[in-house]
């Protein structure tokens, strides 16, 4: 395959330097862009993790209770907006035009925009820290990522930063999002119809359709917020006729799709691994598919199952208690239909495999907690302690992170063209699952024994837990460090050289291109049959 | 053996090797604290029956996973089949089942125990007789019991030196109260909540209640104790900096010692008067309103101006003067309206009256509250004696009761 | 990563050609309207919400005033009770002394009933408030319908003034049959006069 590498070089035409990734509007720089991002804000938002899990790791206080919150804070909206958001639409960037046989996105400059608007939007997040340092102001937002009135109205100036980055944030989602859709509705290859498309693109296309929906929506309340801080208005304060519980509504509204938004993807990209590495066709194409429509329509009518505690009718518990159980159908056919793929399969384990069956076991215990969650009543116990915390830990490590480095990894080699280090990539799933199990499993028996949430220092009866569970977490963040031992090596060029396909049973239009792929693809389209 | 118990002991075996051994205090935490309200019953039932199924579905699909793992290898010479979707009608039927079994689950094994729980928890047919308020605020409750005319805060007593490690941390560190919520036994109390800034979250696990207190709008759970005890729980909603430090503690009694401290709260509400009143009279010495100062400053103004006085920049002004502070520009108006700050942006003593004054009123759009209710001429005067005579000030100053009686005074009549 | 360099074309010459690109504009526009419109949703939630709690009575929030005239002919029903508890709160920012006239009263549906509140100022200044009213249990806020209510406006108190305020209301007979007491919340928020 080197030799028509070789021959698709002399295509790649392309500026060189800074300017290359300021104005490029090439899908693949951009994807790169993102992931490398979304690299350096996951490694931003760990550092914070370990601060977190330094602080809980006995009962005492090493920063100041405003520095915890700080740092939780930010821990979340980093981790959220910053690090796996960017990641999936990366993935998105790079794979979705190679996946429909496109030459490039269907709006490369608004594609650019997208982009450069993250890592202001970053700064702002970060920068009250620095300031801090420097004298200037008391430092980042503290009130939580769910950002709750009126403590956010009260809140400091950290708290107007984080509004502009959600601005920055939402305005870079929303190009990326639209960018994707009419890139997937004008841009296919002939003969690729919708339902011929990978399972990824269609993935995306729900989590696009749900960005478009929710984000707006978050961007009206943080504005409102915003006028309730400084232009007297009195949205979120009951003095004025407004009402607190009011931004709760709007923050979960956006709020739990969000979760989708992070997970979608990366149940996406989970038939095309699974399917790699066990050498068999995707199973159940269509009811992936329409279980993703399931999800993301039932996610935007499930959102103050986030709000037991907050004084709810009884019709209204009733309601999105049911509702929520409901979304357990469509996830429970996904995971079924993952099973079904890698059954009577012909398995290898290499490490994005090992990733995506860790994925379905972290992901299956944050969305079997999530089931008990759902109900009302016993909510009441969950709710804001540490299960809760454990519980969307699974959901949001076990699943999107751990999709998204298998993803890495998976598509590491058609990327750069270099293989990266098995051996290196094993221990690091190693160290990750028991890491994480061991920082999180603990959490479930704090958060039932009655540990708060967003707590700098807790009673003496949790002392123990917490030390194991911030163990843990040093063992899964320094894991983490040989990803990106890893990735420089095989950016530095070391490791064999990549074939076309990669991996023995990969399929999909992407693993017909060299590796990795010329600058410009899909000139020509090609046609599927 | 509930599956909860059995994953309890599995993790038991596994971390009993690691455990520390510092907190000589720790009760092992594997489940939730013993019930002793109906609702926390009916909670932890609905808890055991949704963690065994989960244990259960858990345990099943990891066995089909990791059978799959094991006989489909490449390595044993597994060849891949090629169904992409049932193939047969029979098929489709057999697929359908663990949906099918699922949502049974789902609406029927989990839903109809947690629909009854919900009724439960709502319940306001059967009418309660007791009425508590709870007013939760930055950083401390209040409970009131209407028709009783009792009411009071109740603010953590753990002293500051326990918290920043300077003393060796007691049984109940952080989860201990100056004046705990009295309530009876078996008998049905309605619980009303409201807040005065922000939302808290009133939680004692051991009711199984937890419940958001919202400014201006009212909330409502209830309680009904089978078991006379202390329990202990803690703020569960994220409401600023002494999030961690506003613990919650009831003390359930019988029916008899209930009356008995209700008696006693309501001739204390007197005596207190009386006390006052003579404490008001009462001339002390420097020293002694020092050392009384010391105290109430721990209780009351550490958490935010801290320990050692230096305060949080940009929050909360230190109480050391000489030392520069820049703030949101009300507080710093505030402040300088008062000549507690140089234009140079340095803290300064500002006059004793005005002190005073800061402290029984708070001021108004910043963070620092009033105390005027909630603590005594004497320990306003000695707070604010200990405040000018501590952390580098030297002002002399010594305030008497008397001197706060008169500011309250003052600012009653017009 | 491939590191070839050659300017031949500007990488934002798009491939696409004309029909396609006006194909992007009129799905890219349509996509747009549809940001705004969730957008505008945003802002709509904020009156949405609020007609959904008075409908629902979420928050315990209650209508307006009731006109006079509504009362006519109404019957009390002198076969239920309901118990009507009242609670008072003064938020930071007012010096105020503020209670319930009672603790409880005790009332038939469809009975006028009359109480208030005794509000005092010990403060050396004039002081504004607004009154924010809430009723648990939720569904039961819809029932309670006030006459005459200090909390339609803002009340000034002058420095030592005491006043009684007054609060006309009735339980309506519609409430349904389970519910036997009520609580009535009052807060008074302080409001700033920009002067």
């Amino acid at each position: 395959m080197n030799a028509a590498h070789a021959h698709d070089a002399h295509h790649d035409e392309h500026p060189s330097g800074m300017t290359r990734w300021l104005f490029t509007t090439n899908h693949k720089d951009i994807g790169r862009l993102y992931i490398g991002f979304s690299i350096i804000m996951f490694l931003v938002g760990g550092i914070l993790a370990m601060l977190i899990r330094t602080e809980l790791l006995k009962p005492q206080l090493l920063f100041s209770p405003e520095l915890y919150n700080q740092i939780i804070t930010v821990h979340g909206l980093v981790m959220v907006f910053a690090a796996v958001m960017p990641a999936t639409t990366g993935l998105a960037n790079y794979l979705i035009p190679m996946m429909i046989g496109a030459p490039d996105m269907a709006l490369p400059r608004l594609n650019n925009w997208g982009f450069w608007l993250l890592p202001p939007a970053a700064v702002l997040l970060v920068m009250p820290f620095i300031l801090m340092l420097f004298g200037i102001g008391n430092g980042a937002i503290d009130t939580g990522w769910t950002m709750y009135a009126p403590l956010s109205v009260q809140g400091g100036l950290g708290v107007d930063f984080a509004i502009f980055a959600v601005y920055l944030m939402g305005a870079s989602s929303l190009l990326s999002s639209i960018n994707i859709i009419v890139t997937i509705f004008n841009m296919r290859a002939p003969g690729m119809t919708m339902m011929k498309m990978p399972i990824f693109v269609w993935s995306w296309l729900i989590t696009a359709f749900l960005l478009i929906a929710v984000f707006p929506p978050l961007v009206a309340g943080v504005t409102m917020l915003l006028a309730d801080r400084h232009f007297g208005t009195h949205f979120f304060n009951a003095a004025g006729g407004g009402d607190p519980v009011l931004w709760e509504h709007l923050f979960w509204f956006f709020g739990h799709p969000e979760v989708y938004i992070l997970l979608l993807p990366t149940t996406g990209i989970m038939p095309h691994i699974l399917s790699t590495f066990s050498r068999k066709p995707v199973y159940g194409y269509k009811a992936q598919v329409y279980s993703f429509w399931a999800i993301g329509v039932l996610s935007v009518v499930v959102w103050a199952h986030h709000m037991f505690t907050s004084g709810m009718p009884v019709a209204a518990q009733l309601y999105f208690m049911y509702a929520t159980m409901a979304i357990s159908i469509p996830v429970a056919i996904l995971f079924f239909c993952w099973f079904a793929t890698i059954w009577q399969g012909s398995m290898t384990f290499e490490t994005p495999m090992l990733f995506a069956l860790g994925y379905i076991v972290l992901f299956g215990v944050g969305g079997l907690t999530g089931l008990i969650l759902s109900d009302a009543v016993a909510d009441q116990q969950y709710h804001n302690s540490y299960f809760l915390v454990a519980h969307f830990h699974y959901a949001l490590f076990g699943g999107p992170v751990m999709g998204i480095i298998a993803a890495t990894y998976y598509y590491l080699p058609k990327i750069t063209g270099r293989m990266y280090n098995e051996t290196l990539g094993k221990w690091h799933f190693w160290q990750t699952l028991i890491g994480f199990n061991l920082t999180f499993i603990p959490q479930f028996f704090l958060g039932i024994a009655g540990m708060p949430r967003r707590i700098p220092d807790y009673a003496l009866q949790f002392a123990h837990l917490n030390m194991l569970s911030s163990v843990g977490a040093y063992i899964l963040g320094s894991a983490q460090l040989l990803l990106v031992y890893n990735l420089i090596q095989v950016m530095r060029g070391v490791g064999k050289k990549a074939t076309t396909q990669v991996w023995e049973g990969a399929q999909g239009l992407e693993f017909t291109l060299p590796s990795p792929p010329p600058y410009h693809t899909f000139e020509t389209q090609p046609v599927i049959q | 053996m509930s599956a909860r118990k059995v994953l309890a002991l599995l993790s038991g075996l596994g971390l009993a090797a690691l455990v520390a051994p510092d907190a000589a205090y720790a009760r092992y935490p594997w489940e939730f604290p013993t019930p002793v309200t109906p609702v926390a019953k009916e909670t932890l039932w609905v808890h055991n029956i949704f963690l065994t199924f989960i244990s259960v579905v858990f345990v099943v699909v990891l066995s089909i996973m990791l059978y799959s793992l094991f006989f489909h290898r490449k390595s044993r010479g597994a060849m891949p089949a090629t169904f992409t979707a049932p193939r047969t009608k029979l098929q489709f039927v057999l697929s359908a089942i663990p949906f099918l079994i699922l949502a049974f689950v789902d609406y029927v094994v989990m839903g109809i125990p947690a629909y009854h729980a919900v009724l439960a928890m709502a319940n306001t047919r059967a009418d309660a007789q007791m009425v508590v308020k709870v007013t939760g605020m930055q950083w401390k409750w209040q409970y009131q019991y209407p028709g009783l005319h009792i009411k009071y805060y109740s603010s953590i007593s753990t002293p500051q030196a326990q918290i920043h490690d300077q003393e060796p941390k007691n049984k109940n560190f952080l989860r201990q109260v100056n004046h705990p919520l009295v309530l009876p036994v078996n008998e049905k109390i309605r619980v009303i909540l409201m807040s005065k800034d922000v939302i808290h979250s009133w939680w004692v696990p051991a009711f199984g209640v937890k419940e958001d207190s919202i400014p201006g709008f009212l909330r409502e759970t209830w309680v009904k104790i089978d078991k006379p005890g202390v329990y202990r729980g803690q703020c569960a909603e994220l409401c600023g900096v002494g999030h961690a430090f506003m613990p919650i503690v009831v003390d359930a009694v019988s029916d008899d010692q209930f009356k008995q401290w209700v008696a006693q709260e309501q001739s204390r509400e007197q005596t207190v008067r009386a006390q006052q009143a003579a404490a008001t009279a009462v001339t002390y010495t420097k020293a002694q309103l020092v050392t009384m100062g010391q105290k109430v400053f721990t209780a009351n103004c550490a958490a935010c101006h801290q320990a050692n006085g230096m305060g949080i920049p940009g929050t909360f002004p230190p109480i050391a003067s000489g030392q520069p502070f820049s703030a949101a520009p009300n507080m710093i108006a505030a402040l300088r309206k008062r000549g507690f700050i140089t234009p140079g942006g340095k803290i300064v003593e500002g006059p004793v009256v005005d002190h005073i004054n800061i402290v029984l009123q708070g001021i108004a759009g910043t963070p620092m509250p009033a105390f005027s209710s909630s603590l005594s001429n004497e320990d306003i005067a000695a707070a604010v004696t200990f405040e000018r005579n501590d952390f580098g000030n030297h002002t002399g100053d010594v305030i008497q009761p008397a001197e706060v009686q008169a500011a309250r005074a003052a600012t009653q009549k017009p | 990563m491939d590191r070839h360099v050659d300017s031949g074309r500007t990488p934002s010459a798009g491939p696409a050609g004309p029909t396609e690109g006006g194909h992007h504009r009129r799905v890219t526009f349509i996509l747009a309207v549809v940001v705004l419109g969730f957008f505008g949703f945003g802002f709509a939630l904020v009156p949405l919400y609020n007609s959904f709690c008075k409908l629902t009575g979420l928050n315990g929030k209650t209508g307006g005033p009731v006109e006079a005239s509504a009362v006519v002919g109404m019957k009390a029903d002198r076969a239920r009770e309901v118990k009507v508890g009242f609670t008072s709160t003064v938020m930071p920012g007012l010096n105020w002394r503020f209670k319930p006239l009672h603790n409880y009263i005790v009332v038939h549906p469809g009975a006028v009933t009359r109480t208030s509140y005794l509000v005092s100022n010990p403060s050396n200044h004039a002081e504004t408030g607004q009154a924010i009213m809430s009723v648990v249990p939720g569904r039961a806020a819809r029932y309670f319908k006030k006459l005459e209510c200090f909390c339609f406006h803002q009340e000034t108190i002058k420095a030592g003034e005491s006043r009684n305020m007054r609060l006309v209301f009735f339980v309506s007979p519609h409430i349904p049959k389970d519910v036997r007491s009520i609580i009535v919340s009052y807060a008074f928020f302080p409001v700033k006069k920009h002067t």
